[in-house]
């Protein structure tokens, strides 16, 4: 019998990552955000401003869950259509690398805030989302966290970030629009691969 | 497409001043300088707030000034029609200048009434009125013409510039004006290296954070694709 009982436990922890795949956006979000928050509740490094750290966590536990094409095709806007494969995959390496800092340092401001999770309205057949959160912090009005979400394949994954209305992606738009204008393609990655590089060499 | 329109208009697209929603940016730019120069007073004077001051010292001082603003709030969300949370707002207003001592706790918002933030460029958006060209100005920073406008009348209306003890006014002033930049500390990194342009950067969110402000953070979420050009 209690052979039985642990034959079952294992045929069921086995079974858990696959399910853990299907997960709908909203729980996704949850899963991802309460994982890394625990990471840097516990992190002194990270609070107190080690962005190499905060880095690796975002790669590890975050990057597998993002779109960074897709964000790129967007803060890119129309021109992107005019882009080589072989520039698509340069302009999205590098603003994948500018990105995931950014969002790293973010979490190095980490306090005490909490995040509520708000509901998502998702129908079958849906294929994109918006799960919306909230940062609460005491003393301040709430911050509004939004993610946008579609589906690949059989799993979610997020192409926007908005923080409180402003997307982290679509607000590089008109920057990146004057630079292909006055550059071109090859210049917009010159401009985002040289910003990598001084921010990596003067990184704290 | 308003940058094609440009094209027809003018020779081209490539020159500085050609965003349609910045007809000044000139004089933006000149004032965004002015006000970098500022920060390099005003932002040591915040992290001194911040370092010294205790967290739960920095929760009643926002709490305090939050406490006066959602009398404002309350108006607001009444003249844009939302009757609930203008309710609401009052409601939350009662609770925490009395059980909250003052305004310095919210022990409404632990009732579960929540915080709501409503200006009078936010109820001027609401009933239709466009955002206008966009402004830099000293000290207060970005705001769209329909948010200067806002902003005067909010301040007519502001409950501490009609403290009639100037020197308890300007002290009242001079701690909120600290408090909100404090806040606005951990931004700072993330914009200094984010931004490619911090004038243009700072401008697009302003922007796109009062829009969604206006839609009390429930906006449409337009179908993005790479054609559409906001």
């Amino acid at each position: 019998m209690k052979a039985l009982f642990s034959l079952l436990f294992a045929l069921l922890t086995l079974v858990a990552p696959a399910v853990a795949q299907e997960l709908a956006p909203d729980a996704m979000v949850r899963q991802v955000t309460e994982d890394v928050l625990a990471v840097v509740r516990q992190d002194k490094d990270i609070q107190s401003g080690n962005t190499r750290k905060a880095i690796d966590l975002v790669e590890t536990k975050v990057l597998p869950y993002f779109n960074f094409q897709r964000m790129t095709a967007l803060a890119v806007g129309r021109d992107w259509s005019k882009a080589t494969p072989e520039q698509k995959k340069r302009l999205s390496e590098e603003f994948k690398t500018l990105l995931v800092r950014t969002y790293s340092n973010a979490l190095t401001s980490y306090k005490n805030q909490t995040v509520v999770y708000k509901p998502s309205k998702l129908s079958a057949g849906d294929t994109s989302v918006v799960v919306r959160t909230e940062v609460v912090q005491p003393g301040s009005k709430p911050v509004q966290l939004d993610y946008s979400l579609e589906k690949q394949g059989d799993a979610w994954k997020v192409y926007d970030v908005v923080v409180a209305g402003v997307s982290l992606v679509t607000n590089y738009r008109d920057t990146f629009k004057q630079e292909v204008s006055n550059t071109g393609l090859d210049g917009l990655i010159t401009m985002l691969s040289n910003r990598n590089k001084q921010l990596e060499a003067g990184k704290k | 497409m308003a940058c094609a329109a440009a094209v027809f208009a003018a020779s081209g697209c490539a020159t500085t001043a050609n965003n349609p929603k910045d007809p000044f940016e000139g004089f933006n730019r000149a004032m965004f300088a002015v006000n970098e120069g500022l920060d390099l007073v005003v932002k040591p004077v915040a992290q001194g707030y911040d370092a010294a001051a205790p967290l739960p010292v920095k929760v009643v001082v926002g709490n305090f000034f939050g406490n006066i603003w959602d009398v404002w709030t309350a108006v607001n969300n009444l003249l844009q029609g939302k009757g609930q949370q203008a309710v609401s707002d009052v409601g939350r207003v009662l609770i925490n200048s009395t059980a909250g001592i003052g305004g310095a706790f919210d022990v409404a918002g632990e009732m579960g009434l929540t915080k709501h933030s409503e200006d009078f460029g936010q109820t001027l958006g609401k009933w239709g009125v466009g955002d206008g060209p966009y402004f830099y100005w000293p000290i207060i920073g970005p705001r769209t013409s329909r948010d200067t406008f806002g902003w005067v009348v909010d301040t007519y209306f502001d409950p501490v510039w009609r403290i009639d003890d100037i020197g308890l006014r300007n002290s009242l002033v001079a701690t909120r004006y600290i408090s909100v930049r404090a806040s606005l500390l951990p931004a700072d990194k993330v914009v200094e290296e984010a931004a490619f342009d911090k004038y243009d950067y700072i401008r697009n969110a302003y922007l796109q954070h009062r829009r969604s402000e206006i839609f009390d953070g429930e906006l449409p979420h337009e179908a993005v694709d790479e054609e559409s050009s906001q």
